[in-house]
């Protein structure tokens, strides 16, 4: 998915000469074509992440569309202020590549752990959130993505994530996508939303349950800011249960966008709801990815359990 | 990739490494084995730097690592700590065998060091340009405490591109810290390539020298040499010190100095292993 995604940023770079790529101080050789054909349109400008935020302001106000890129919790924490004023008040064409969102450097420990970044980016005015699921819906989002008008910011995953995205759905920034439909009938099933690779999850756990005799909907959510409030109102006025998935702590990310929408729309009469995501901590332990999802219970055997939980007190 | 030739021709020709730079260098292989990761040239780069520290200049005592009278040692660059819990193992922080669990489930040494966790780590470090900041902190605190504890930051070349690091100068030299010594590990190399091609940093020495620090450098990886210069800390007893140590990137292991590819390694196998070993047998 990561070099999906910037190998894109030179396919539209040859495109349009309004895109522009920076890096802080990424590995060698990283976009070389680029730099090679597109010399005064690709930069590495060393640890400097408040730097070339400012940077792309610059740019961007003068016309060029700029994408950032570098560790998620550098292009995040590190920089807050640089993206809240310069990007988000001047509501700039800037797109950030984050790598590594959620628990991707689990042995690189908390100061590489992006858990929080979706919640303080989407906590910004005219910022757009944006985490897909694998490479090919990677590609489709970023084709589109030049001519959004606002910041953006993109979580990246691992990379050789498993594709479960359909090419026939397109992208469209601020829509979900039903990736499963409840089978048997669609009286009363549960809904699974999910987002990033954390729809993968959600679509596994929707297999084991289906196998329980529970038939679940699973709902993509790409894009997390602007929400598809639409789409989660359709699919969770049949449901007995939502679900929200996300490689992410449990406060500001998809479940509390969700469960606000859900809050809003139902008028007090909401349905039952569970929120999957990182508790309130910094990971304590190492090890690898996969061991800190399933020690936080983000993987698909976990995320069945609680369904089963919530469903056999109905 | 092969060395680059520009950080080749700015970094020391130094001396052969002796025994213990040897056998310090084969613990920091053991964790990169152990773990099967990790940054291996990073690491590699300020192992004398933290030798001479550990062994002549700091006061310390393993034993209570909480000691209020010790000195403090920040490794900013967090990323090298397979340098930093060498040197704590071989000192007795903790056993040498805990080095093979680097990275693992349960382990207490990670990718980057943490505070609280790993005995004799002052600082969790690992977001580059904190350190010194802290390191401030730290001696302005050992000033109203009345302690004369002495701190040491060790920062990473690429990591002083940081524009913390100089806001964090600004302060030593303001407040004229006499008990701070700032660290670079000089290895002409950051994540990305040459310095001199990512952000030039020259005249390093004489930027220190401008926020207000008596500023020398020095070959890092000659024992003599850091501790003969180390000795003299604070070169000037009403400023800062900052200490320029030109290194090697990857140094010890022929094949990796110089060579950006080597800056970090996801997956050492057995084989690599067997490679890192073989380029640190005893001479
Ligand atoms: C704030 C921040 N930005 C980016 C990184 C990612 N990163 C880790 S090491 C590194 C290069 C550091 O180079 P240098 O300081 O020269 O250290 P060396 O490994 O060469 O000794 C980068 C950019 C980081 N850890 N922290």
């Amino acid at each position: 998915m990561r070099q999906t995604c910037v190998n894109m940023v030179y396919e539209l770079a040859k495109a349009d000469d309004r895109v522009v790529f920076i890096g802080s101080d990424l590995s060698p050789g990283l976009l070389a074509g680029m730099q090679e054909q597109f010399p005064d349109r690709w930069y590495m400008e060393g640890v400097s992440e408040q730097n070339v935020i400012g940077m792309a302001a610059g740019m961007a106000l003068d016309g060029a569309i700029p994408y950032v890129n570098t560790i998620a919790t550098f292009i995040t924490r590190r920089c807050y202020e640089q993206v809240a004023v310069d990007l988000c008040v001047h509501d700039l064409p800037v797109r950030l590549i984050a790598n590594g969102g959620g628990l991707v450097y689990a042995p690189l420990g908390p100061t590489h752990e992006a858990i929080e970044d979706i919640a303080i980016m989407r906590a910004l005015p005219n910022m757009t959130v944006v985490a897909p699921a694998d490479a090919e819906e990677m590609k489709r989002f970023m084709a589109v993505s030049v001519d959004w008008p606002h910041p953006i910011y993109i979580r990246l995953g691992k990379g050789g994530d498993r594709v479960v995205t359909r090419p026939e759905h397109g992208f469209a920034i601020g829509q979900a996508y039903l990736l499963r439909e409840a089978e048997g009938g669609k009286s009363n099933p549960v809904l699974l939303v999910g987002t990033g690779v954390a729809t993968t999850q959600a679509l596994q756990a929707a297999e084991m349950l289906a196998a329980d005799g529970i038939a679940c909907h699973v709902l993509h959510m790409p894009t997390v800011k602007p929400l598809d409030v639409a789409a989660i109102e359709k699919y969770a006025r049949a449901s007995r249960l939502v679900v929200t998935v996300e490689e992410h702590t449990v406060i500001g990310g998809l479940g509390s966008a969700v469960t606000d929408a859900l809050v809003e729309r139902f008028d007090g009469r909401v349905p039952r709801i569970r929120r999957i995501g990182i508790p309130d901590v910094f990971a304590s332990d190492y090890g690898n990815q996969e061991w800190l999802m399933e020690t936080f219970g983000l993987h698909a055997a976990n995320i069945a359990d609680v369904v089963r939980k919530a469903v056999g007190s109905d | 990739m092969t060395a680059d030739s520009v950080a080749l021709a700015r970094s020391p020709k130094s001396l052969p490494l002796d025994e213990r730079s040897i056998w310090l260098r084969r613990l920091v292989v053991d964790a990169l084995v152990g773990g099967e990761r990790g940054h291996v040239g990073s690491s590699m780069s300020p192992i004398e730097i933290l030798r001479v520290l550990y062994d002549d200049v700091l006061r310390h005592r393993p034993s209570e690592p909480g000691w209020s009278l010790r000195d403090r040692c920040i490794l900013s660059k967090g990323h090298g700590c397979l340098a930093l819990y060498a040197l704590l193992a071989d000192k007795g922080y903790f056993p040498t065998d805990l080095l093979k669990t680097f990275c693992r489930k349960g382990s207490i040494l990670g990718g980057h060091p943490e505070h609280g966790k790993v005995p004799g780590v002052e600082a969790s470090t690992g977001a580059l340009g904190h350190g010194l900041s802290i390191g401030v902190g730290m001696a302005l605190a050992a000033r109203m405490q009345k302690r004369d504890s002495r701190v040491f930051v060790i920062m990473g070349d690429g990591e002083i591109n940081e524009g913390s690091v100089w806001e964090a100068a600004l302060s030593a030299g303001k407040h004229k810290l006499s008990n701070l010594v700032a660290i670079i590990d000089y290895n002409k190399i950051q994540s990305a390539g040459a310095t001199a091609h990512i952000q030039e940093l020259e005249p390093l020495l004489d930027k220190w020298r401008a926020f207000g620090f008596a500023a020398e450098e020095v070959d890092g990886h000659d024992v003599a040499k850091l501790q003969k210069l180390f000795a003299r800390v604070p070169l000037d007893a009403g400023r800062p010190t900052a200490i320029v140590c030109h290194t090697v990137k990857g140094k010890g292991l022929p094949f990796a100095e110089h060579d950006p590819e080597w800056h970090h390694k996801s997956k050492v196998t057995a084989e690599l292993g067997e490679r890192l070993y073989a380029a640190l047998e005893p001479r």
